[in-house]
């Protein structure tokens, strides 16, 4: 492999930035870009709606660069990763891939061209093995040079010890790696990687940057890589950066963050954060509240004023903090005083139940878990795991893939029994009392699982229904979402048809509908666009507040900062169990002065050596 | 990007690894046929045989018991006498019997005066086959009484024209006989169109076409490389089902194997390529199913020949059958059991068979492109 | 707890018929199947090509011939000139039979010796052989008895006076047709019942479904109900186009008609519920209904009657409950049957709905807890 001499000119890059004469490999490849897209359009028909994907996208990827695809899901990302794979035509205007046109000549292009589509397509049923003689087959790799290759790969994705396992019983993370070695099985010039890192846990996640990162130091690789999650802009070389079938803005991720300098803080003050979050989010000149650990992170309208924000709360101390490039995203759509950050706290008003909050939040066990078991067959997937969750309190589930957290999540639920152990939800056993119970809990699953052919009236309805509600009281909690959440426009449409912000808001509205004592929720935000993020947390935030209990499982680490109290699972045991400030105390390290809760997440799942999982 | 035959090695080693592994393909490619072949070797019969029948003699004698003897002895009636015509017809009401035949007290003196002694027959008309069938029996049963009495008696022939009925292939009339050959044509639909548009769409539904679409792969060489296990795995679908047909159910194979094969073959493709035409419009495994089952499972069914005659169907349904791939493997499947290796059958049915392959192989390529969209 | 059924039920009747790929299930097939069924299953002998080769040229044996060109049955295809392309005919199957008639055919006659007359018949579909053979002989009898009356021969000591009771004319969709009732509500009622649960399963939302304080109890009763109201409704109209449409008699009791299809829908329900139980996904559910309708239907006596099968074979039908459905349908129809006399088709029928709703009740509390 010729990547090793080459890795050492190339050392110097990295997050800092690259010049781009600081090689001479580079330099040469530097006058042309790989990827040139003009003016490029796209629609889709939807049922009777036509959905404009690209609506005029002009954009360009530099050679031997990572450069980031970033957006909420709907962006338009993976439409224009299939354009310049050339799997569909544009409407109008032009691709260029590796200097050929690729609606003209697919195949030549093809052939230079790794792609990893968001599903990357394993054959299940084939084992490691087989998956890679076939894309080594289909690359037309000569058999002599597979060994290596092979040996190559496999000692960059750590998947040597599973050769002849079927791919389908490989875990999530292991799934995207073995994935991405299937493209990289006959190097190609251009990589492009769909969210690679969707639904992968941030041990596996980190991985797979690595792996990405060393193949264009070592040998010249352009990636293109598309991401939800927008910290992961932050690695990458240069960053096109789209909403809503636009580009919203394209440039080194340093350049954005650079518009954002000295407009972010932390504050900190002796009053609850949710309340402190409440305030200062009704703040002028404050465009972005969120909640990390303890704390409040801010950012300001371009001209910040410290003291007139500080002077809002009494002992509010502000530390200004380095930018992060979602600060420019939400910046960007977000303009001070005409957004809905100014609006009053949503959903404070009748969604949690009776009594909780006059009588001043006691604090008992709502979740208790004793010494919890569950096995398939020779599999234990659950081990002995105890915890409480108290009344109010919003309960963070954390673990890598294959951990045991769905199936903690599932027992929670009442979807499965426990082999063994004892499992009290709102008081009840959930083995005797299950239909009880499930009175006073709300779900929302991690995929959109409403009744898609329905209209939004209609799964309101049901909903309620099912839950016992009818006449007025029925009526009047459909009001209630309906204003709540604003979807009285809405009501007629179909909600397949919705955008992914609203079919979330519909299924919170759906899950509150009987005003359950404990909601749950399975990775509730993940892809959803900053800003409805930012919604949906402060509701649960009210909801928490007004003596609500909730409990998340995610592997999204944003979400995990919203709880109160996490609890991180590994190999179906408990590894730790804290605050998220308490967490990252843990992981800090003279090295690590400031580590955030991924840090401190793989920090905790490397001590237990589960890196495998 | 020209044919590499690594590419199309691959591709053929993937598919039948898959099919090795994967237990609803050979779901469909075997146990499915065996189903279909058990219950419609051993459960469809046309073939009338001890059909119940009420006999009331009201006056019993020499002359009725002639006639009542030979329906006794005949294989296709078990009668069973009843002593009046209205407990004969409550038991037909009741479905015990399907037919009564009556002869009325004054039947003896009638059919020795003036003759024409009226046979009271009573079919059950609902299973209107079946009546006929039973009404065909029955003559015959009375025309060799009549023939039997009138030489005991010395008389002349009883009837002016002798009908001498000869049954041209399948001399036993054993419905099963073209039953089974014709539903090879069926098993080899399922495993050729159903089974084809399911698994690709399935690739569809789990992404790997989407994968597989970006590498330097050709359009052909994928199809290709479908074609050829699922080909093998009709093929020896087939060869199961002849070797039931001939040892389990005994059915004659009068032509020969090399023109069988030979024309399954073209049928297979013809399959084959529905299958793929299936697959490149509906992207869903439950569409697939939906559109593999109307467009070609049921119409080999019941529009093939293989169960209903094509020649008793209005114009508009036969001229429609002449689309369906399965309505000319249906005649050739029959005759080569059953008559032997026949040109006249053979050569326009397998040149039928060859078009609709061609047309419908030559039609899949042109649809599948290697986009999305 | 009727409520939430109840809103189960509706959100489930909804679904089915918002989705337009339900929809498709619901209204294609059926359709296409009492469009092909209606008109092109049939065991009737219509203009069945035939040749025939007269040797004799009298006025007798033409007589004879003018009686098979003008049967309804029979298109005279081809007069041959002489027998060498007899077999040739038959082979390639341009013509199902050929009727030869001797030479010696009119001497024979004034010598009062049977005249010979040789039907040669296309064995390969034997029921249509055996039918052509059959209405051949009804030709040539009525001849002879036509011939010996105007020559002073005497007459048959016996002639056969058949009558067809139920269905005079003998017309085979008047079998096939009140069949398709049965035959599509079970088609329908398994889809909508096997797919149901298989559906939720894949989107997502039958874990939604589990979370609510439905018991499964509910759940089976809101998963089974609609089928059940599905399946009357697609019987009714199948019953309405069978009367109106293709013009068979409805002469019995349309009440018990409609009870004996509750019991039938009953039955399938609860077979479909045991399915959808047992999969985890559409396919399989598909596969699963497609396993099972396949024998269903060839075993019931829908196309092929029941008594022809072997012994064993008949036995197993009794599990089958669309053997009953279809008695009682043809019989509803056709004979004018009453309830009393369709209490043996009934109780198997319901004893077959509580037992296979008790396995699916049983399947879903062991699949889904």
């Amino acid at each position: 492999m010729r990547g090793a001499s080459q890795g050492q000119r190339r050392k110097g890059w990295g997050r800092g930035g690259a010049s781009m004469t600081e090689s001479p490999a580079v330099a040469l490849n530097a006058a042309a870009e790989a990827i040139r897209v003009q003016n490029v359009r796209r629609s889709f028909r939807s049922g009777q709606r036509t959905v404009e994907a690209l609506a005029g996208v002009t954009a360009c990827a530099t050679r031997s660069r990572i450069t980031g695809l970033v957006g909420p899901d709907g962006a338009g990302k993976t439409t224009l990763m299939r354009l310049i794979a050339g799997l569909l035509l544009a409407d109008s205007g032009r691709i260029e891939v590796l200097g050929v046109d690729v609606a003209r000549e697919p195949l030549a292009v093809q052939a230079r061209l790794g792609y990893m589509p968001q599903r990357f397509g394993l054959y299940e049923d084939l084992t490691v093995r087989e998956n890679l003689d076939l894309y080594a087959d289909l690359q037309n790799l000569a058999p002599g040079g597979r060994a290596a290759r092979y040996a190559e790969l496999m000692r960059m994705t750590g998947l040597e010890p599973f050769l002849s396992r079927m791919a389908g019983r490989l875990s999530g993370g292991m799934k995207q790696k073995l994935g991405l070695a299937c493209t990289l099985v006959n190097p190609p010039a251009l990589l492009l990687l769909d969210e690679p890192t969707v639904g992968v846990d941030p041990v596996s996640r980190r991985e797979l940057w690595q792996i990405i990162e060393h193949l264009v130091r070592d040998q010249q690789t352009t990636v293109l890589f598309s991401t939800a999650y927008l910290d992961e802009a932050e690695r990458c070389a240069h960053v096109l950066l789209m909403h809503e079938g636009r580009l919203l803005g394209s440039g080194p991720p340093q350049d954005f963050m650079a518009e954002m300098s000295g407009r972010s803080f932390f504050a900190s003050a002796p009053i609850d954060r949710r309340a402190l979050q409440e305030i200062l989010a009704g703040t002028a000149g404050v465009i972005d509240t969120v909640i990390q650990g303890g704390r409040v992170r801010l950012v300001t309208a371009a001209s910040p004023d410290p003291r007139a924000i500080a002077a809002r709360v009494p002992g509010l101390t502000l530390t200004p903090v380095p930018p992060r490039f979602e600060d420019s995203f939400v910046a960007r759509l977000r303009t001070p005083g005409t957004s809905g950050e100014a609006r009053p706290a949503p959903g404070a008003t009748g969604t949690a139940t009776a009594g909780a909050s006059r009588t001043g939040r006691p604090r008992g066990a709502v979740i208790s878990l004793q010494h919890v078991t569950r096995r398939f067959g020779a599999f234990t997937a659950v081990d002995d795991v105890s915890f409480e969750v108290a009344r109010g309190e919003v309960f963070g589930l954390l673990g890598a893939n294959g951990a045991g957290k769905s199936t903690t999540f599932r027992m929670l639920c009442g979807l499965l029994p426990p082999s063994a152990g004892a499992l009290r939800v709102a008081g009840f056993d959930l083995r005797t009392a299950a239909a009880i119970a499930r009175r006073r809990i709300g779900y929302m699953a991690q995929r959109f699982s409403l009744y898609g052919d329905l209209t939004v009236l209609q799964n309101l309805t049901f909903f309620a229904s099912v839950y016992g509600l009818s006449g007025p009281a029925q009526a009047r909690r459909i009001e209630w979402a309906m204003t709540e959440f604003v979807l009285g426009p809405l009501l007629a449409a179909k909600a397949s048809d919705l955008p992914l912000g609203f079919k979330q808001r519909l299924a919170l509205a759906c899950a509150l509908m009987h005003e359950p004592e404990i909601l749950f929720l399975d990775e509730p935000t993940s892809g959803v666009d900053p800003l409805a993020r930012r919604e949906f947390w402060r509701r649960i935030g009210a909801l928490a507040v007004s003596g609500g209990t909730v409990l998340v499982t995610t592997h999204f680490m944003e979400e995990a900062e919203y709880c109160d109290r996490l609890l991180i699972m590994s190999e179906g045991r408990v590894l730790t169990e804290g605050t998220p400030d308490a967490i990252k105390a843990a992981a800090r390290r003279a090295e690590f002065p400031d580590p955030t809760l991924e840090d401190a997440f793989i920090a905790a799942i490397g001590t237990r050596g589960a890196a495998a999982a | 990007m020209s044919f590499s035959s690594r590419r199309l090695f691959g591709l053929m080693r993937k598919e039948s690894l898959q099919i090795g592994r994967d237990p609803s393909a050979l779901a469909i490619a075997f146990v499915l046929p065996a189903v279909l072949l058990f219950v419609f070797g051993f459960g469809v019969s046309l073939d009338a045989r001890h059909v119940p029948v009420a006999l009331v003699v009201q006056a019993p004698d020499a002359v009725t018991a002639s006639f009542t003897g030979r329906l006794n002895r005949s294989t296709y009636f078990e009668p069973t006498t009843y002593r009046s015509i209205q407990r004969a017809r409550r038991a037909l009401a009741a479905r015990k019997v399907q037919a009564i035949i009556w002869l009325r007290s004054d039947f003896t003196p009638r059919a020795e005066s003036s003759g024409n002694a009226p046979i009271g027959v009573f079919v059950d008309g609902v299973d209107a086959n079946t009546a006929r069938i039973i009404e065909g029996y029955l003559r015959q049963v009375w025309a060799n009484w009549l023939v039997a009495a009138a030489r005991r008696g010395g008389k002349p022939a009883p009837m002016a024209v002798a009908e001498e009925p000869r049954v041209r292939f399948n001399a036993e009339v054993r419905s099963r006989n073209y039953l089974v050959p014709g539903l090879i044509a069926v098993i080899m639909t399922l495993t050729g169109a159903l089974l084809t548009a399911l698994v690709i769409a399935r690739e569809w539904e789990r992404g790997t076409m989407e994968a597989l679409m970006v590498t330097p792969v050709t359009v052909a060489e994928i199809l290709l490389a479908k074609l050829t296990p699922y080909f093998l795995l009709g093929m020896g679908g087939m060869l199961v089902s002849v070797a039931l047909a001939v040892f389990l159910f005994a059915v004659p194979l009068h032509g020969s194997i090399l023109v069988l094969t030979g024309c399954s073959a073209l049928f297979m493709l013809a399959s084959l390529g529905m299958g793929l035409l299936i697959s490149s419009a509906a992207r869903t495994q439950f569409a697939a199913g939906q559109i593999a089952i109307i467009a070609t499972f049921l119409p080999a069914f019941i529009l093939s020949g293989f169960v209903f005659d094509i020649g008793s169907m209005p114009a508009i349904i036969q001229l429609m059958t002449h689309l369906i791939a399965a309505r000319y493997f249906v005649s050739i499947l029959q005759s080569v059991f059953l008559a032997g290796d026949i040109r006249a059958v053979i050569l326009p049915n397998a040149a039928a068979l060859a078009l609709m392959a061609a047309l419908f192989l030559a039609l899949a390529r042109a649809r599948a492109r290697k986009r999305l969209d | 707890m009727w409520r939430r059924v109840l809103a189960l039920i509706r959100k489930e009747l909804l679904a089915v018929l918002a989705d337009p790929r339900s929809r498709a299930v619901l209204i294609g097939p059926p359709l296409l199947q009492l469009i092909v069924f209606g008109y092109a299953a049939s065991f009737d002998l219509n203009h069945a090509p035939i040749a025939i080769y007269n040797q004799d040229r009298s006025l007798a044996s033409r007589d004879l011939v003018a009686r098979f060109s003008l049967s309804p049955t029979f298109t005279v295809r081809r007069v041959l000139s002489s027998g060498r392309r007899i077999d040739a005919l038959i082979d390639s199957g341009e013509v199902r039979a050929v009727v030869v008639i001797d030479s010696r055919f009119t001497r024979d006659l004034y010598r009062h010796v049977p005249a010979p007359v040789q039907v040669i018949v296309d064995g390969r579909n034997s029921n249509t052989g055996l039918l052509i053979e059959g209405y051949a002989g009804e030709i040539l009898t009525d001849f002879s008895r036509a011939w010996s009356a105007a020559h002073g021969g005497d007459p048959p000591p016996a002639v056969l006076d058949v009558r067809a009771l139920y269905n005079q004319t003998l017309d085979s969709h008047w079998f096939i047709i009140p069949g398709i009732v049965a035959l599509l509500t079970q088609v329908v009622t398994l889809l909508v019942v096997g797919l149901s649960v298989a559906r939720e399963r894949e989107i997502g939302t039958f874990d939604q479904l589990l979370v609510t304080p439905l018991r499964q109890i509910d759940i089976l009763l809101g998963k089974g109900l609609p089928g059940l109201i599905i399946g009357m409704g697609e019987a009714t109209v199948i019953i309405a186009a069978t009367v109106l449409w293709f013009h068979v008699p409805l002469r019995g009791s349309l009440a018990a008609l409609y009870l004996a299809l509750l019991l039938f829908v009953l039955a399938v329900t609860g077979i479909g519920l045991a399915i959808s139980a047992l999969s985890a996904t559409q396919q399989q559910a598909l596969l699963g209904a497609f396993l099972f309708m396949v024998p269903s239907i060839i075993l019931s006596g829908f196309a092929t009657p029941i008594a022809n099968m072997p012994r064993w074979v008949q036995e197993l039908t009794r599990i089958n409950p669309m053997r009953y459905i279809l008695v009682v349908v043809r019989a509803v129809f056709l004979e004018g049957a009453d309830l009393a006399s369709l209490a043996a088709q009934l109780w198997p029928m319901a004893l077959i709905g509580l037992a296979s709703l008790a396995v699916a009740g049983w399947l879903f509390r062991k699949r889904v807890a």
